[in-house]
């Protein structure tokens, strides 16, 4: 299955180029608006709210573009994406598996960065389990891959339900209000956290970029250019790994988000190279995210949610994309 | 030099590479010939350190392949196997530039530009040069993986069935071109192919395997004779002397 | 990936048992009798569980105005019909629609049968909410099938098509029509019946309720006499012609069939994850893909593996209840990807 640019067009830097300018300016002019439009009441308070909002919807957008990306590299295929592989329904069934065995009480006691850390401990393993089992062992092809993934993913989400029903009715909507945030009820803590995490694995991961392109080959031509395809592999998931826990403890499951960006900015980019690709992404999703909630809030009342809305194009897109291709 | 030593290969109870030691000395082209299944192409898939042994070693230039740093290897050593496939879409060039990967980890020279244009030229892909790689026939598709690996630059090159999905044109101008290559360039080609007709043809030597073993070595006019040709497949074909080399009728 | 999926459309599964001729038929039957008697035992032990504490001996008093007796007819023996008739129905549809569709991964929750089901029921009771529930479940039906031949229609303007991405195309149709219908259900206040549809229960299976199964019991034995049918459209459409099966007439009344059966289940139990994907493949894996051989066990697997999971929804969390759809998802997870992976490591 090859994805890619349109037709018969080469790849030109310039073009990839202007992207990144013309969404950066796209992004300005969206956070611009969600932070000074009908601002009422009390500045000051207003302002530190949609800034935590803002903060907290770039972090999740610029995290799940970047999963995404990477995990396209890891798998050698442009559809699977680690919400469609299960992660995040992972990490909410991790979260409820800890307040069950902890019981409710404690678990919420417990401070938020350690809780995080653990989580993301969890995931970790996670990733390199799936590797393992998955990846690992050579050539499983792409379609057992999206298989399992989606698979597993109505399992854990089953499986969290199950749970959720073990716990005490009670106890249970108390977890609930915790466990589903959304940006506006964002833990001031988890916010930084977050922040520092992104910022931490972007950048030791930004030199690899180079050495992905190769990855993205396949497993032979890496070895024979001399990288350890393997070990990338294996590195790209286990970022992977964070970056969903960070997008996932922050709002929950964003299902089709990172398809779509990452797709879309293959498209635009014309190319694979991570050093357009990555970016390019990125901004995508920050803006979809901000700009979609700044028009639902202002002009459509709440009357929906974001998530509805990129389910629904997201899945029409990726219908699209598999049709273009199995018409080629 | 490559130096194989006492190199085993299993797939679950079968074995498909069974104890194999081979020298290779520096220059030349050398054909590794046997039936479908003897292990010639695990055998060049482990010394390309794209499969490992279960047991024995692989030395390039004394270097132990398995525990050579991959980035060392890759500017010694290119090998390029008979199914390439490439998920991502990209142009002929491209995948050539990627052949200097090795030399300058992605971001191409001045010298590098200039080896990418050398090889494109080498193997006459300039009209295709700029087209996506998926839109090219199977045939040209495998000359630009050759131009990849030539762009690689090394010393050695394990090229796995390159005839595959060629025409008669244009099996003939790439084993031409291998031959050239090692003449020209001084490099040290070792090329699995199943048609001994073209091993006797453009090798300077022939190591022929059946059930994992090697079972003749040397030039071709000494593997390309009716008994060797019984013991290694198992068929019985009479050899002519055709403009001075041994040629196999097995179309008979 | 194009080559592989012309040689083998549906992506056979190496057949488990090597057996052959009436070896093998006496091998299913024997299966299938044993399945059966299994089926007839958990059935018996379903009805004395749950909350009420219902003995056989209660039973057999026969007293009306008894509490136990009025139990066990009002709740345990509706519910007991209804996992019985949803069960081996979802599984025979399933059945049937990877036979008709050619994909072993195709079935009515993975081709936006179900998703398009639910819409349905959205948009029935936001403009139809006073009509009778006939009335609400032809909608249903009427959106199931228009969503199946959508789909259909799709792929089959795909050219080169391969095992999964048919499946994954169903897959992600029924995410779009899923999201269309939360989106209407969340303007107009209807997420919580949504939720109902989508999370199959038996606990609200009373007397009365439930009886529009009986519909889909009929169906399923309708199915029963078009097997062989079914069988040869799957063998592809020239081979359909060739020995005079009429294939578009039977293509597309199978998957009405399919789609009525779907909505209705939808409508009264809700949708079951991975039923109709797992049990047909189960039983196609051990007995092969001749519809009428397969139908009888498929139906009875189906229903004993439902019933399995709804007694165990039932006492897991005593004397709470446990929604039967997240153990079906839980337990058919597992096994269809222990199924995944195995055929493929045979295959390699």
């Amino acid at each position: 299955m090859v994805f890619g640019g349109p037709a018969g067009t080469g790849f030109r830097p310039r073009r990839a180029r202007t992207a990144v300018a013309c969404l950066t300016l796209l992004l300005a002019v969206a956070i611009a608006m969600f932070m000074t439009y009908d601002l009422k009441g009390s500045l000051d308070y207003a302002l530190e709210l949609r800034g935590r909002k803002v903060l907290g919807m770039a972090l999740v957008g610029f995290a799940v573009a970047y999963s995404s990306v990477l995990f396209h590299t890891a798998t050698h295929n442009r559809i699977l994406t680690p919400s469609l592989m299960g992660f995040d329904s992972l990490y909410v069934l991790i979260q409820t598996l800890a307040a069950y065995f902890l019981g409710t009480a404690a678990f919420l006691q417990i401070d938020v960065r350690l809780r995080f850390g653990f989580e993301v401990l969890a995931m970790l393993g996670f990733a390199a389990l799936l590797y393992r089992w998955l990846i690992g062992r050579g050539e499983r092809d792409v379609y057992v891959l999206v298989l399992v993934g989606v698979i597993l993913g109505t399992m854990f989400t089953s499986l969290t339900e199950l749970v959720m029903r073990m716990i005490d009715p009670n106890e249970f909507t108390r977890l609930q209000d915790r466990l589903f945030a959304n940006f506006s009820t964002v833990n001031q803590d988890l916010l930084v956290i977050s922040a520092v995490c992104v910022a931490l694995v972007t950048a030791l991961s930004w030199p690899l970029f180079g050495r992905l392109d190769v990855v993205a080959l396949g497993r032979e031509q890496a070895t024979n250019l001399g990288v350890d395809h393997e070990r990338l592999v294996s590195r790209a998931l286990l970022i992977v790994a964070i970056l969903v826990s960070v997008s996932t403890a922050l709002v929950g499951p964003v299902a089709f988000l990172g398809l779509l960006v990452a797709n879309l900015s293959y498209q635009l980019t014309g190319t694979f190279r991570h050093r357009y690709t990555v970016p390019v992404a990125g901004l995508l999703g920050m803006v979809a995210l901000i700009g979609g909630q700044f028009v639902l809030q202002e002009f459509l009342n709440f009357q929906t949610r974001l998530s509805i809305i990129i389910s629904f194009a997201g899945g029409i897109y990726f219908i699209f994309l598999l049709y273009r291709e199995a018409n080629r | 030099m490559i130096e194989i030593e006492n190199v085993t290969r299993r797939y679950g109870t079968t074995t498909v590479v069974d104890g194999v030691s081979l020298s290779i000395p520096v220059g030349g082209v050398t054909a590794l010939v046997g039936a479908n299944g003897a292990g010639k192409s695990t055998l060049l898939s482990i010394i390309g350190r794209i499969l490992r042994p279960d047991a024995g070693t692989v030395r390039v230039d004394g270097l132990d392949v398995a525990a050579t740093p991959g980035a060392t290897l890759a500017r010694r050593l290119s090998i390029l196997r008979q199914e390439n496939q490439v998920a991502v879409r990209i142009t002929v060039r491209e995948l050539v530039e990627f052949g200097r990967f090795p030399h300058s980890g992605g971001r191409l020279t001045r010298e590098d530009v200039a080896h990418v244009n050398r090889a494109i030229e080498y193997l006459q892909l300039e009209p295709y040069a700029d087209r996506p790689l998926d839109r090219l026939s199977g045939g040209q598709r495998q000359l630009a993986f050759i131009a990849m690996v030539l762009c690689q630059d090394t010393g050695y090159m394990l090229l796995d069935e390159p005839l595959n999905n060629l025409d008669m044109r244009h099996s003939a101008q790439t084993m031409g071109l291998i031959r050239q290559m090692a003449q020209d360039l001084g490099k040290t080609i070792i090329v699995v192919i199943h048609d001994i007709n073209f091993a006797a043809c453009h090798a300077d030597r022939i190591v022929a395997m059946k059930d994992g073993r090697i079972v003749a070595d040397g030039a071709p006019r000494e593997i390309v004779t009716p008994e060797t040709i019984k013991a290694v497949f198992g068929i019985d074909v009479p050899v002519h002397e055709v403009d001075g080399r041994p040629l196999a009728m097995y179309f008979a | 990936m194009v080559a592989e999926a012309r040689q083998g459309l549906r992506g056979g599964w190496p057949t488990a048992s090597k057996l052959t001729g009436w070896a093998r038929k006496l091998e299913g039957r024997t299966l299938a009798g044993a399945a059966l008697a299994l089926l007839v035992v958990t059935a018996f032990c379903s009805l004395f569980i749950g909350v009420s504490n219902v003995t056989p001996l209660d039973v057999l008093r026969l007293d009306n105005s008894d509490h136990q007796t009025r139990v066990f007819i009002e709740s345990r023996v509706p519910r007991l019909a209804a996992i019985l008739l949803a069960g081996s129905a979802m599984s025979v549809a399933g059945l049937v629609m990877q036979t008709l569709v050619r994909n072993r991964f195709v079935a009515p929750s993975t081709a936006g049968t179900v998703s398009s089901a639910s819409l349905g029921l959205v948009v029935a009771t936001i403009w139809f909410g006073s009509a009778s529930i006939f009335l609400k479940m032809s909608i249903a039906v009427l959106f199931a099938m228009a969503g199946t031949l959508l789909f259909l229609a799709l792929v089959q303007r795909m050219k080169h098509t391969d095992i999964i991405v048919v499946p994954l195309v169903g897959i992600m149709f029924g995410g779009v029509v899923q999201a269309a219908a939360t989106f209407l259900a969340f303007k107009y206040d209807l997420l919580q019946s949504l939720n109902a549809w989508i999370n199959g229960d038996f606990s609200g299976t009373l007397r009365g309720r439930y009886e529009l199964l009986y519909l889909v019991g009929g169906l399923t034995g309708v199915t029963y006499l078009f097997a062989n049918r079914f069988t040869l459209v799957g063998m592809g459409r020239d081979f359909a012609v060739n020995l005079g099966v009429h294939y578009e007439r039977v293509l597309y009344g199978g998957l009405c069939l399919v789609s009525l059966v779907s909505a209705v289940v939808v409508v009264v139990v809700g949708s079951i994850p991975f039923l109709g994907l797992v049990v047909p493949n189960v039983v196609t894996m051990t007995m092969g893909d001749n519809v009428r051989r397969v139908l009888p066990a498929t139906a009875i697997s189906g229903a004993l593996f439902v019933l399995v999971c709804d007694i165990l929804s039932r006492t897991i969390r005593y004397p709470y209840e446990v929604p039967v759809g997240s153990i079906v998802g839980v337990g058919g997870g597992v096994v269809f990807i222990f199924l995944v992976l195995r055929s493929r490591s045979f295959g390699s």
